[in-house]
Order: C-alpha cells, then structure tokens, then sequence
C-alpha cells in the first residue's frame, strides 16, 4: 500500500490538509449537514402546507375551532393551551439536553445521565401528548354533513352571551332522529368475501335533516370564511335547502378522507406533517435512550470525551426547531 | 478539552457568569416569547387582525411598491408578529442551545444561508402558485365550480 501513496512532504501545511477552516469534527458536521436536508425536508412539506392554505384560503378551518381540549378537563372549550404546555415540555426538555451537554464538557458522569434522563422523559411526555392529540382530533366532537362538492355543513345556534349573539355550535347527536338504520355494514363474513366496507356514518342525512327541520333555532354555517373572519352562517330557509339538496354524507371526527372542520386537506396535512415530526420525536427518544445506558457503562467516559451526547443533542435541538415552526403555522397563523 | 462559550446574548445586553446561567437564561427568554404567541393567539386583539395599509393602486410604481411592502399589505400584523416571533426563537435554539454562536463563521454560513436562500426560494413558489390557484378555482369568473 505504501507505494500508491506518494508522500508530498507538504502534511501539516495549508496545501496538505493542514488547515481546517471549520474547526469542527467530522462526525458534527455530519450531523450538521443532515440537519440542513431535514430542514429542507421539512420545510418543502410546510411550504406544500402553505400552498394548499392559499388555495383554500377563504375557507381553512381556524385552528382555534379545531385543537380546544386539554385532558381532564371535559366539554371545556380552552384553545392554544394544551398546545403551548406540549411547546413548553420540548423546549423544556432541548434545555436539559444542553445541560447534558455541557455537563459532557466538564466530563461529569453523574450529571449527564441526570440530564439526558430527564430529556428522555420530556420526550416521552411529548409523544403521548400528540398522540392525544390525534386522538381527539380523529374523533371529532360536533359532527358534519358533507356536501356532494366536498364542502362541509356545520350546526349550530345563536345564543347570547354577556348582550352579544355568538354562534354555539350542536353535536348532531344532538338533534338528529335515529331511525332503525337503513343498511347495515359490508363485512366479509356476511357478503362477498373479497370486498369490505368502511364503518358507516353514525347517521344517514336524511336523519340529520329531519332532526333540522324539527328544531327550529339550528342553523347551518359553511366553511367559508367572510369578511369578519367568522364562517358564514346561512339563514333558516337556506339551511333546509344546503341540507336537503346537497348534502351527501355525515362525518365525525377526522381522517386522509374527510374532515369535520372542513377541508379534508388541513387534516391530511396535520396527520403528516405532526406525524412526521412525531417521528422524529420518538426515533430521537430512542437514540437518547441509547446514548443514555452507553453513559451509565462508562463508554465516553473510556474514550476521554462525550461528543457523542453533542452530536444526538444537535439533533435533538433540531426537533425542537422544528416543532416551533409547526406550532406557528399549524396553531397560531 | 476546551470548550469556550461566547457568554452574553442580545450583542452584549445580557452577560452571564457560566454556560449554566446562559442557557436558562435562554429558557427564560424562549418561555417569554413563547407565552407573548399564546397571549395573542387567545385574545386576538382586534387592532391586529386587518391589515393596515391597503393595496397601491395605480400603474407600476403601485405594483413595485406592494411586492416591496407585501408583509404589510398582504398580511395581517397579527400574523407577521407571530411569523417574527418563531424567527426570534428558531435563531436563539440554533445559536444557543446547538452553540451556533461558538462555531466558525464559515460553518454558521454554509448552514445557515444555504437553508435560508433555499427556503425562501421554496416558499416563494408555492405560495405564488397557491394563489393563482385560488383565483382560478374561486374568483367571480372562475370556471370550475366547487361549492354545490
């Protein structure tokens, strides 16, 4: 081998490789360098995020709408805070990975498992919230009639509070009259073997809108938004005819197929995009976790530095990062 | 092994004795901006919701002038409030707790522009297409029809 390689005598000088304009090792920036393609990973799914809004931009549902539960506290209307507490809990945890880190500095073993423990556990809180979050957002609360256009009809009535007239929203529980249900679902045991069927809708639209036509105080609002930034609230005769003439099929909750809150896509967006850094959540828990028992057996200890919990916590940062961005546009804008 | 920390944030404003200090003072810093976002995001006050200066009207120089000014024409103060906000926050995770400020200045900007410069570029595309999209799809003259 030696022969292949000619020695220059220039080793240790500029030309030879002797200046390094970085003065970074080579496994961070590495782990830089991913960190600007995962960002641009993310960032072209936010930019399609943002290019579908604009699209729909006069009928978005508005988030406030949408994310108001916090667990434990049932039928409460409370926007923003469960979201601002998940927000807290990871930037919560980015600072006790940087403790870690510079623990790691001082080369203090004790301090770093501490640290990098309580990292790993923010983590885990984190996940569990969106998962939660998922949770409620799949199972929906008001209920909708879907339009033959794909379009969303929500209920409601206008109650005043505090001398104002606001719109409450109705659970079609609420008022919708069960018949005996019309058709029974498609399963295999009972008809072709080779074809299924999704659940059916927990009513037929006939059955929402003779519950409508009976209750004389619900109206429907639209998934448009007006010029006042509410969603536009149709009148009583108005609301009979959207129902009768155009509805197609009633939703509750959300999935990639439809949503209650209004256009399909917002949901098709949060599941990937929540879901993709829920992803990135979990497997940076696990490499956490890993990182963590190679400190209790002492293996950076042998090798004279913790670079690596350096390295795991840029990432770690970085998922931070990103989650800042996802709750500006996904709660916030 | 050295490792030497650039203590202080806000261009010398805020100096701190330790690396420790730095960072929960960074915490602190975070907590407060993060909690200024939920405060506004809840209450939503009404002076921040309608933009406040209208569209040019009026040739070229109209035109020039509104893409310059686009932030305040086209958005709402609320929403540009909150967009500054989350940059505010992006730079003090990257330069604090992923210690961008002790890097090289070569390193911070073979990170930092290349990401910025593509990402503008990305969001500049599809937003202009999303809203010519919009106009196509839901405008007086649109020819699809999609609400029925």
């Amino acid at each position: 081998m030696d022969s292949t390689v000619a020695s220059t005598g220039t080793e240790g000088k500029t030309w030879g490789g002797g200046n390094k304009p970085l003065v970074a090792s080579y496994g961070k920036m590495m782990m830089w360098f991913f960190i600007v393609s995962d960002a641009l990973t993310f960032s072209g799914f936010l930019a399609a995020y943002g290019f579908s809004r604009f699209k729909f931009i006069k009928e978005w549902p508005i988030a406030d709408e949408v994310f108001t539960h916090v667990p434990f506290l049932h039928g409460q209307e409370l926007p923003m805070i469960y979201v601002a507490f998940m927000t807290f809990v990871l930037i919560m945890s980015s600072v006790t990975m940087v403790l870690a880190v510079d623990a790691g500095h001082h080369m203090n073993k004790v301090k770093v498992t501490l640290y990098m423990f309580l990292t790993i556990i923010g983590g885990a809180i984190f996940v569990g919230s969106q998962a939660w979050e998922w949770a409620t957002f799949i199972q929906g609360d008001y209920g909708a009639v879907q339009t033959k256009g794909g379009n969303i009809l929500q209920f409601g009535e206008y109650v005043t509070v505090d001398g104002e007239d606001k719109f409450k929203r109705i659970s079609i529980d609420d008022f919708a009259v069960h018949h005996s249900t019309e058709r029974t679902q498609h399963q295999r045991k009972n008809g072709l073997w080779f074809v299924t069927e999704d659940p059916l809708p927990p009513y037929s639209v006939n059955e929402i809108y003779e519950g409508l036509a009976a209750n004389s105080n619900i109206l429907v609002r639209t998934q448009e938004i007006n010029d006042e930034g509410h969603k536009t609230v149709l009148s009583r005769e108005e609301s009979l005819k959207w129902v009768k003439n155009n509805g197609q099929l009633v939703v509750k909750g959300a999935n990639l197929k439809v949503n209650e809150y209004g256009t399909a896509l917002f949901a098709d967006f949060f599941f990937f995009i929540t879901g993709f850094h829920g992803f990135h959540v979990f497997s940076g828990v696990v490499i956490n976790i890993i990182i963590f028992f190679n400190v209790i057996l002492g293996t950076y200890e042998r090798r004279g530095s913790y670079e690596m919990v350096e390295k795991v916590g840029l990432y770690w940062h970085f998922v931070d990062l990103v989650w800042v961005f996802v709750f500006t546009f996904f709660y916030l804008v | 092994m050295a490792h030497e920390h650039k203590l202080e944030i806000f261009r010398g404003l805020w100096k701190f004795k330790s690396n420790t200090q730095k960072i929960w003072g960074v915490l602190a810093f975070l907590t407060f901006v993060t909690a200024i976002e939920v405060v506004l995001g809840i209450y939503k006050p009404d002076v921040l919701m309608h933009t406040w200066i209208d569209p040019l009207e009026g040739g070229f120089f109209a035109t020039i002038g509104n893409i310059i000014l686009s932030p305040f024409v086209y958005m709402k103060p609320l929403n540009l409030i909150f967009i500054l906000l989350t940059i505010v926050k992006a730079y003090y995770i990257t330069w604090d707790f992923m210690h961008m400020r002790d890097e090289t200045k070569a390193l911070r900007r073979m990170v930092v522009w290349t990401s910025v410069f593509l990402i503008c570029y990305l969001i500049f595309i599809l937003l202009q297409e999303g809203g010519y999209v919009y106009e196509v799809y839901f405008t007086e003259d649109a020819l699809i029809k999609r609400d029925f």
